[in-house]
């Protein structure tokens, strides 16, 4: 294979990514400005941290992210074991009763918009509280519901994925070894599906860390979270602190995605050499 | 999976087992929530809380009466907002798939005639972004394009322009946005879809004659077909309700269903209106949600 690309298409993916990541990197250099105009570079003082410490004794933003962070590990771990079981029964059972059904309800959360999600599942709450009277109001519980069931699907995609990618020869070969079926799931298919697993498990937990709509919608008095802080913030305008915060969030992106991506890459270097 | 067979007499098996819980989950929280937002639909707006009539009512001792209320659609379908946000939300998704896919197609194709190596780092930034907060981006937009911002900066000090140029607040700023947002979401599958590619099938057109561009427009482009559904589906489904971009960079005017959806229901507490407007949305979307799962589908197996 050749991997001759014309000066078009080198162009195109220079302007490409300077479109993806110009916002992005304007973002981090005027989290360092001192002006409070933001975009207005103010030379004498800057660069400065001082945006940097009023962010992090900013209560409102702090409890905000700390009610967000909550959230996004309970719905990450949920989403997780559900995502798993829906993706290992789409993968690996090729006929049973309701496929058809199961793979709809986890196809369309991906692209259903969010305003509807939001919408319908605080109905349902409601709905549920005059008949049952649970849950009581709405708060973390509720919200969190809500991300578990769009999380989920994502979740199962990438499960899916990796079990379609996988030699079942490996599975075939336990179970005429004897292994009973749970025993080969727990000794061969989950260490495989792991790395699935734990990218499904972050992805859970940033849909849930930056997810506004959803939020807004299935939250009650005193629940804000950090989108929603964020969100309210944004409307009047830019803000040097939120600076700051798109700053961190991309930090930690960054380090992640580089981090698990290293890893994945020597798993597979790994899972290569032994075959 | 074996069970006893006492239990398989019941109809319970490991299999059912295993896909039951999630099954479970997304029929309730999934589906039922839209049964319930088609039956608000058909209520009445009150004063009270929740605020919204019953549909159901007891009269006298036994008999039971459903009250149907088709006012609220009646009500989309006269007010001319909501046809016109209706209309508007389409055009302006329509518009922004297409130049996500004018803009991501060269991009994918790109990555994917990499070597192995670049390939893996390229496709490292496309990712990023995703997963950096969406809000956060969009908010980077207004710092770029308001009148002090970024580019009216640049432009001023490079003498370009005199006085500062009106882009946010604009539907241009919305579009920009779109794109900007969902451009990920297209690369993505396009690239998956490239990278299957059998490249010799170029090679042997240009071997055969074909001028390169030839190639790309007979061979390139129709095998890269289920690539491109996918990721325009990925971008129009999710950006005709889209609430965050309109409301952030649109401006007052930028009228959006998603956003009325949301002004219906949190500024007027609206609620069967609201349903109504989700409701009408979903009739559109769903053709393309089915038409998006059946190229998923094709493509899985074409894989396989």
């Amino acid at each position: 294979m050749n991997y001759r690309r014309s000066y078009f298409i080198v162009t195109c993916i220079a302007f490409g990514f300077a479109f993806l990541y110009v916002p992005i990197l304007s973002m981090v250099v005027f989290s360092f400005n001192a002006s409070k105009l933001v975009t207005v570079w103010d030379s004498a003082n800057s660069p400065t941290l001082k945006w940097y410490y009023s962010l992090l004794h900013n209560e409102e933003i702090l409890d905000a992210a700390w009610i967000s962070l909550k959230v996004a590990v309970i719905n990450a771990s949920g989403s997780v074991i559900l995502g798993t079981l829906a993706g290992f029964g789409l993968g690996r059972f090729t006929k049973f009763r309701g496929r058809f059904m199961l793979n709809a309800m986890t196809t369309a959360p991906l692209v259903m918009p969010e305003v509807i999600t939001g919408l319908s599942l605080l109905l349902l709450f409601v709905a549920l509280e005059q008949t049952i009277g649970w849950p009581a109001g709405r708060g973390i519980t509720t919200m969190t519901i809500g991300h578990m069931t769009f999380s989920m699907a994502y979740v199962t995609v990438v499960v899916q994925s990796r079990l379609a990618s996988f030699d079942r020869a490996l599975e075939e070969a336990a179970m005429d070894l004897g292994a009973r079926p749970l025993k080969v799931f727990f000794v061969i298919t989950l260490p495989i599906i792991l790395p699935a697993i734990l990218s499904g498990w972050l992805l859970a937990f940033t849909l849930s860390w930056d997810d506004l709509v959803i939020s807004s919608f299935t939250s009650g008095p005193g629940s804000s979270t950090l989108p929603m802080v964020v969100f309210s913030k944004v409307r009047l305008g830019v803000s040097p602190e939120i600076n700051v915060l798109a700053t961190l969030t991309i930090g930690v992106v960054t380090l992640m995605i580089v981090g698990v991506s290293f890893w994945m890459a020597r798993a597979s270097r790994l899972e290569k050499a032994a075959a | 999976m074996k069970t006893t067979p006492h239990l398989r007499r019941f109809g319970i098996t490991g299999r059912g087992l295993v896909v039951a819980l999630p099954y479970l989950w997304l029929l309730l929280f999934f589906v039922v929530p839209f049964v319930i937002v088609l039956k608000i639909s058909f209520s009445d707006i009150d004063l009270a809380i929740p605020p919204y009539k019953p549909l159901l009512e007891w009269i006298g001792k036994y008999s039971l009466a459903i009250k149907l209320n088709f006012n609220n659609y009646v009500f989309l379908f006269t007010d001319s907002l909501y046809l016109n946000a209706m209309l508007n939300s389409v055009k302006v998704a329509f518009i922004s798939t297409l130049l996500c896919l004018l803009i991501g197609y060269p991009m994918a194709y790109g990555i994917a005639r990499s070597k192995p190596s670049t390939r893996n780092i390229l496709l490292l930034l496309v990712i990023l972004p995703f997963w950096t907060s969406l809000l956060l981006r969009v908010y980077a937009w207004i710092g770029l394009l308001k009148a002090n911002g970024v580019i009216n900066n640049l432009l001023i000090w490079s003498g370009a322009i005199h006085e500062p140029l009106t882009m946010l607040y604009t539907p241009f700023a919305m579009y920009v946005g779109i794109v900007y947002s969902y451009l990920p979401f297209m690369i993505l599958p396009l690239y998956a879809n490239l990278e299957k590619m059998d490249w010799t099938l170029l090679e042997a057109a240009e071997d055969l004659g074909c001028r390169p561009y030839q190639a790309f427009y007979k061979i390139t482009l129709p095998l890269s077909r289920n690539g491109m559904l996918a990721g325009s589906m990925l971008v129009f489904i999710p950006a005709v309700g889209e609430f965050v971009i309109p409301a952030l960079l649109g401006g007052p005017n930028a009228l959006m269903i998603g956003r009325v959806l949301w002004d219906e229901f949190f500024s007027n507490r609206a609620w069967p209106v609201a349903s109504a407007v989700a409701i009408l949305l979903l009739v559109i979307l769903v053709p393309f949600m089915m038409w998006y799962q059946s190229v998923q589908a094709r493509e899985s197996a074409g894989a396989r």
